[in-house]
C-alpha cells in the first residue's frame, strides 16, 4: 500500500466495508467498522490535501490503463478540498449517529443504516475523486439509491413517500447526466474529463453538444437542490434520520455543486459556459430567488428541521451565486461557502438531532423552555445559528465578506444588498428559535423536568462542528487559501 | 503592566467576571461583591492608561489576522479613552445602583442580568479600543447581542416584543448597512484600519462619498438617526440599571463613538469638509433633533420621554461629527460625556421613583419633589445639564457645537440646536417644575420623606454632582481630544 494507491483505496474501503456491514448484521461491530473507514477516509483525503497543496495535483489509473481510455482519478486542489469535507464530515457524524440511530431507526435495523450510510460515503468521495464522465453517472448513482435509503429510514411514516419523492426527482436527474454524458460521448468519442475539456471547444458549434449541456444542468441542478428543482429537499431533510440529515446536507449536495463547478468551468469550459450559454444569467437570477424566497419560506416553518431545510436551499442560492459571478473573487466565495454551510448545516442538524430524543417533537413551539434544560444543545444552535446569519469571528462571516465583496467588483449594489438582506432573514428565523428555547415558557401541561442534557457521545461530535465554525472564521487562511487557489485554477490563472 | 496588556485585560476581566458570577449564581452577596470588584478593576485599568495617552502616545496591539488586511487589533488613542474612562467610570455607580433596585423589584433571573452585564462592557471596552473597522464591527455586534438578553430580562410578551425590535433595527442597519460600508471601504482603501487623517482620501471618486457615508451613518443604528430610532424606546422595558447604563451611555453612546471614529479616522474630517460630503446628514441630524425633541414633548411615560430626550441628545453629537470642523469634533465628543453624565442620573432618577413609588408617569408625578428631595435635586442638576444651562457639563458641549455650526456657516441648523434646548426646558424642567410646585394627587398632602434605598441614592447623586463637577473641569477633557483635530487638519 503506497501513497501512489490512495486515490483509489479512498474510495474501494468504504466500497468493501458496506457489504462487510450488512454481513456483520449487529449494530454495534457494524458502528464500529463504519467509524473506523470514515477514520480512514479522512487520513486518507487529508494525506491527499496536503499532497496537492505541496506537490500538485494526482493521477491514479485504475487497473493501470492509460488514459484516456482507462479510468482515471484524478485529484487536484478542488476536489482534494471537498474530499476532506465530505470525509471529515463523514468522521463526525458517524461517532454521534450510534445513540441517535439506536432511537430513530432501532437496534434491528441499524447495520442496514451504516451499510447505506458506507455506501452513500463511497458515491460521494467517487464522484469527487473521478476523472472519468461516465464513472460520475455510476458513483452518483450508488450515493443516490444510498440516500434513498438513509431518508426512507427516519421515524416518521413520511419519511417513506419524501424518499419516494427525492426517488424519483433524483432518477430524472440522474437520467438527464446519462443523457448528457452520452451526447458528449457521441460528440467527442472519449468519457474522460480532462480529454473532454480539450475536445469540447473544438466542437462547441454542435447543437449536441450544447444541448448536452442544457441537459447536464438540469439534472444536476435538480441532485443539488437549485431552485426551482429543490422540491424533494425540505421533506427529505426534514423527515431523515438526523444522522443522515446532518450528513447529506452537508456533503451531499455540495458534491453536487462541485460537479457543476468542474463540468461549468472545466469539461465544458468556462468560455463555452459563460459566454456561448446563458449560464451566468440563469444562475445569477436562479440563486437570487432562492436566497430570498427559500428564506422567507423558512421563517413561516414551524419545523426546526423543515426550516433549516428551507435555509439550506437559500444557502445553496449564496453558492451558485458565486458560481455564477465568474470571477476570481466570486467562485472563490462560492467555494469557500460550499465549505463553510457545510460546517453551518452539520453543526445546526447535528445539534437538532440531540433535541429529537430528548422531546421527541422538531416543532418551534414545543422547544419552549429549552434553553434551561439542554444548554449545551442551544447554545451550538446559538452560535451556528449566528454563523449562519453571518456573525464575524464565524465562518458565515468570512463567506458573506468575499460575497459581498465580489458584487461589489462586478458593480452590482443590488446583489451586495440581496446578500446581506439575505443574512436578515437568516437571522428572523434562526431567532425565532432562540426566543422560543430561551424566552418562552413551556406550554402548561407540558413537563420538560425530565429533559436532561444530551448524551456526550452526540454533544462531542456536534461541539466539534461548531467549534469548526469559530475556528475558520478566525482563522481562515486554509479555507481561503484553498479557495481562492482552487478558484483561480478554475478560471484558468493557473493554480 | 504594558498598555498593550492592560487594554486586553480591560476586554478579559469582565469576561472572566461573568464566568465567575453564573458559577456564583447561589450566593447572590458573593455574586455581587464579584460584580462590583470587577467595576473597580476595570476601571482601574481604564486609568492605567490615561497616562500613556496624555503624553502624546499611540501603543497597539494586534491579536490575529483574519484575511489579509484585516485583523483583531486595538489601540489607544484620545477619544476611545475618553468612552472607556466614562463608561467603566459610570459602570461603578451602574453596578451598585442595580444591586438596591434589583433587589426591591424583585427582579427574576439575576444571575443572567449580573452575567450579561460585564459581557455588555467587555464590548464596549472593545468597541473603545479597537484599532481597526473590523474590530469595531465585531464587537458592535457582540454588544447587540449581551444586550439583548439584558433588553428581554422580563420575558413578558411586551418585552419579547421590544426585543425584537431592538434586534431586528440594530442588527438590521449593520449588517445591512454598516457591513457593506465596511466591505464597500475595503476594496475602495485596502485596509481597514483607523489612520488620523483617514484613509479614503486620494482614492475614491467624491460623488460616491455622500453615498458611503450615509451608509456609515444609518448603518450605525446604535447611534438612533431618524428612521432607526424606534429600538431605543422600545427598548425602555428593560430594568432601569439597563436603560441608564446601555441606553444612556454603552450602546447609544458606542453609536455615537463610532460615528466619530468614522469620521475622524476612516475619511479624516479635512475630505468631508473639502468635498461637502456631509451635508446632507447634517440636516438628517438636525432634522432628528428636533423632532425627537418634539416627540419627548408628547411622552407621558417618564422614561420614553427620556429615551426620545436621548434620540434627540445623540444627534447632537452626530451633528457635531458631521459639521466636521474643529469645534463640532471637539464639541460632540465633549457632550458625549456630558449627556452620559446627565443622561445617566435621569434615568436612575426614574428608577429610584418606579422603586419607591411605582409611579412611571410624568403626569403622577406632581410633588413628588417634597417626597423624594434628593432624587428630583439631582434630576433637576442633571436637567441643566442637558438643557445646556450651567452649572451643569453640558453648557460648554452645546456651546462648542453651536460654536462648531458658526464656524461651518450653517446658521439653520444653529437654530436647530437653540430650538432643540428651548424643547429641552420644556420637557424636563416642567417634570422639576411639577415636582416642586404642584400638589400631589388626593388630598393633597405630602406623606413625608421617603427615598429610594441607599444604594440607589448613593450613585445618582454621585452622578448628578458629576454633572456640576463636569462644568469646572471640561477644559483638561478638551485639552485631551485636541489631538483629534490637530492631527486631522494638518493631514488629508
Amino acid at each position: 500500500m503506497t501513497f501512489h494507491n490512495l486515490p483509489a483505496l479512498q474510495v474501494v474501503i468504504p466500497l468493501i466495508s458496506a457489504p462487510l456491514c450488512f454481513l456483520l448484521r449487529r449494530a454495534t461491530p457494524a458502528w464500529l467498522l463504519s467509524v473506523a473507514v470514515s477514520w480512514i477516509c479522512l487520513a486518507i483525503s487529508a494525506l491527499l490535501l496536503q499532497h496537492v497543496l505541496t506537490v500538485g495535483p494526482v493521477s491514479y489509473h485504475m487497473g493501470g490503463w492509460m488514459p484516456p481510455w482507462g479510468i482515471e482519478y484524478r485529484i487536484d486542489l478542488l476536489n482534494a478540498f471537498v474530499l476532506v469535507l465530505v470525509s471529515g464530515i463523514g468522521a463526525v457524524v458517524l461517532p454521534y449517529a450510534r445513540r441517535s440511530v439506536l432511537f430513530e431507526v432501532g437496534n434491528r435495523r441499524a447495520y442496514l443504516f451504516y451499510t447505506a450510510f458506507l455506501l452513500c460515503l463511497t458515491g460521494l468521495l467517487g464522484m469527487t475523486s473521478t476523472g472519468d464522465a461516465f464513472n460520475v453517472f455510476v458513483f452518483l448513482e450508488i450515493s443516490s439509491l444510498a440516500s434513498y435509503i438513509l431518508i426512507s429510514m427516519g421515524r416518521d411514516r413520511r419519511a417513506l413517500t419524501a424518499s419516494f419523492q427525492y426517488l424519483v426527482m433524483g432518477t430524472i436527474g440522474g437520467t438527464f447526466i446519462l443523457i448528457a454524458i452520452g451526447f458528449m460521448y457521441i460528440s467527442t468519442g472519449t468519457l474522460n474529463m480532462a480529454d473532454l475539456a480539450r475536445r469540447l471547444p473544438e466542437v462547441t458549434q454542435i447543437r449536441t453538444v450544447q444541448v448536452a449541456f442544457a441537459f447536464f444542468t438540469v439534472g444536476i441542478g435538480l441532485k443539488l437542490a437549485m431552485f426551482p428543482l429543490h422540491l424533494w429537499l425540505p421533506n427529505a431533510y426534514t423527515y431523515a434520520p438526523s444522522a443522515a440529515t446532518s450528513f447529506l446536507a452537508s456533503t451531499s449536495t455540495k458534491v453536487a455543486i462541485y460537479l457543476l463547478l468542474r463540468f461549468a468551468y472545466d469539461v465544458f469550459g468556462r468560455l463555452f459556459s459563460f459566454h456561448a450559454m446563458p449560464f451566468g444569467p440563469i444562475l445569477l437570477v436562479l440563486s437570487s430567488i432562492a436566497i430570498v424566497f427559500a428564506s422567507v419560506g423558512a421563517i413561516f416553518q414551524d419545523n426546526i428541521k423543515r426550516m433549516f431545510a428551507y435555509s439550506s436551499v437559500a444557502q445553496i442560492g449564496y453558492i451558485t451565486l458565486g458560481i455564477g459571478m465568474a470571477t476570481a473573487t466570486g467562485l472563490t466565495a462560492g467555494i469557500l461557502h460550499l465549505f463553510n454551510h457545510a460546517l453551518m448545516k452539520g453543526a445546526l442538524f447535528l445539534a437538532i438531532g440531540c433535541i429529537v430524543p430528548r422531546l421527541g417533537s422538531m416543532q418551534v413551539a414545543d422547544t419552549a423552555g429549552l434553553g434551561r434544560r439542554m444548554p449545551w444543545t442551544m447554545a451550538a444552535i446559538v452560535i451556528a445559528g449566528l454563523s449562519l446569519v453571518g456573525m464575524p469571528l464565524t465562518v458565515g462571516f468570512v463567506s458573506k465578506w468575499y460575497l459581498v465583496m465580489a458584487a461589489l467588483q462586478k458593480g452590482w449594489w443590488w446583489l451586495a444588498l440581496l446578500i446581506l438582506a439575505g443574512s436578515l432573514l437568516a437571522l428572523i428565523y434562526v431567532w425565532r428559535v432562540i426566543e422560543a428555547a430561551y424566552l418562552r415558557e413551556p406550554a402548561p401541561g407540558r413537563d420538560l423536568t425530565a429533559i436532561r442534557e444530551a448524551p456526550l457521545s452526540m454533544l462531542i461530535p456536534t461541539w466539534i462542528l461548531v467549534l469548526a465554525n469559530i475556528w475558520f472564521g478566525i482563522d481562515p487562511h486554509l479555507t481561503v487559501g484553498t479557495a481562492s487557489r482552487a478558484a483561480a485554477m478554475l478560471m484558468g490563472l493557473g493554480s | 503592566m504594558t498598555p498593550q496588556s492592560a487594554m486586553l485585560l480591560t476586554i478579559a476581566v469582565p469576561l472572566a467576571a461573568s464566568v465567575l458570577i453564573t458559577r456564583a449564581g447561589h450566593w447572590p452577596n458573593l455574586r455581587e461583591a464579584i460584580s462590583v470588584l470587577t467595576t473597580l478593576v476595570l476601571f482601574a485599568l481604564v486609568v492605567s492608561l490615561l497616562p500613556s495617552v496624555l503624553a502624546g502616545h499611540r501603543p497597539g496591539v494586534e491579536l490575529f489576522r483574519v484575511l489579509p488586511g484585516i485583523s483583531l487589533g486595538f489601540g489607544l488613542e484620545p477619544l476611545g479613552m475618553l468612552f472607556a474612562l466614562v463608561a467603566s467610570g459610570l459602570w461603578i455607580a451602574t453596578t451598585i445602583y442595580s444591586i438596591g433596585y434589583m433587589r426591591a423589584e424583585h427582579e427574576l433571573h439575576q444571575t443572567r442580568f449580573y452575567a450579561f452585564f460585564p459581557i455588555a462592557l467587555a464590548s464596549t471596552m472593545g468597541i473603545a479600543f479597537a484599532s481597526n473597522l473590523f474590530t469595531l464591527f465585531v464587537f458592535y455586534e457582540a454588544l447587540t447581542l449581551s444586550t439583548y438578553p439584558l433588553v428581554v430580562h422580563k420575558e413578558t410578551p411586551e418585552a419579547r416584543r421590544a426585543g425584537r425590535v431592538y434586534l431586528g433595527l440594530l442588527m438590521g442597519t449593520s449588517i445591512g448597512l454598516l457591513l457593506l460600508a465596511i466591505v464597500w471601504t475595503w476594496a475602495i482603501a485596502g485596509t481597514l484600519s483607523f489612520q488620523p487623517g483617514g484613509i479614503l482620501a486620494g482614492r475614491v471618486r467624491h460623488q460616491v462619498l455622500p453615498v458611503l457615508l450615509g451608509l456609515y451613518l444609518f448603518g450605525i443604528g446604535k447611534a438612533a438617526l431618524m428612521p432607526f430610532h424606534r429600538w431605543l424606546p422600545s427598548a425602555m422595558v428593560a430594568p432601569t440599571p439597563v436603560s441608564a447604563l446601555l441606553h444612556a451611555v454603552a450602546v447609544v453612546k458606542a453609536g455615537v463613538f463610532t460615528v466619530l471614529k468614522v469620521v475622524i479616522y476612516v475619511f479624516g474630517t479635512h475630505l468631508l469638509t473639502r468635498t461637502g460630503a456631509s451635508v446632507w446628514l447634517m440636516y438628517v441630524a438636525g432634522f432628528t433633533l428636533v423632532t425627537a425633541s418634539l416627540v419627548a414633548m408628547l411622552q407621558d411615560n417618564l422614561k420614553a420621554r427620556l429615551a426620545y430626550s436621548t434620540v434627540s441628545q445623540l444627534s447632537y453629537i452626530v451633528l457635531g461629527a458631521t459639521l466636521a470642523t474643529r469645534w463640532g469634533i471637539i464639541g460632540g465628543s465633549l457632550h458625549l460625556v456630558m449627556h452620559a453624565f446627565g443622561k445617566i442620573t435621569l434615568f436612575f432618577c426614574a428608577g429610584a421613583i418606579a422603586v419607591t413609588t411605582h409611579k412611571t408617569r410624568v403626569s403622577e408625578l406632581n410633588g413628588i419633589g417634597w417626597q423624594m428631595p434628593v432624587t428630583m435635586l439631582a434630576f433637576l442638576l442633571a436637567t441643566l445639564s442637558v438643557i445646556g444651562l450651567p452649572p451643569g457639563g453640558g453648557a460648554w458641549s452645546k456651546w462648542l457645537l453651536a460654536m462648531g455650526t458658526i464656524e461651518a456657516h450653517r446658521y439653520l441648523l444653529l437654530a436647530a440646536l437653540m430650538a432643540s434646548s428651548l424643547l429641552n426646558v420644556g420637557y424636563l424642567m416642567t417634570i422639576v417644575a411639577r415636582a416642586f410646585f404642584l400638589a400631589p394627587e388626593g388630598d393633597g398632602s405630602v406623606a413625608g420623606i421617603r427615598e429610594a434605598p441607599l444604594s440607589c441614592l448613593v450613585p445618582l447623586g454621585i452622578t448628578a454632582l458629576g454633572c456640576v463637577v463636569l462644568f469646572f473641569y471640561a477644559q483638561p477633557i478638551v485639552h485631551m481630544l485636541m489631538p483629534l483635530v490637530n492631527v486631522t487638519g494638518s493631514a488629508g
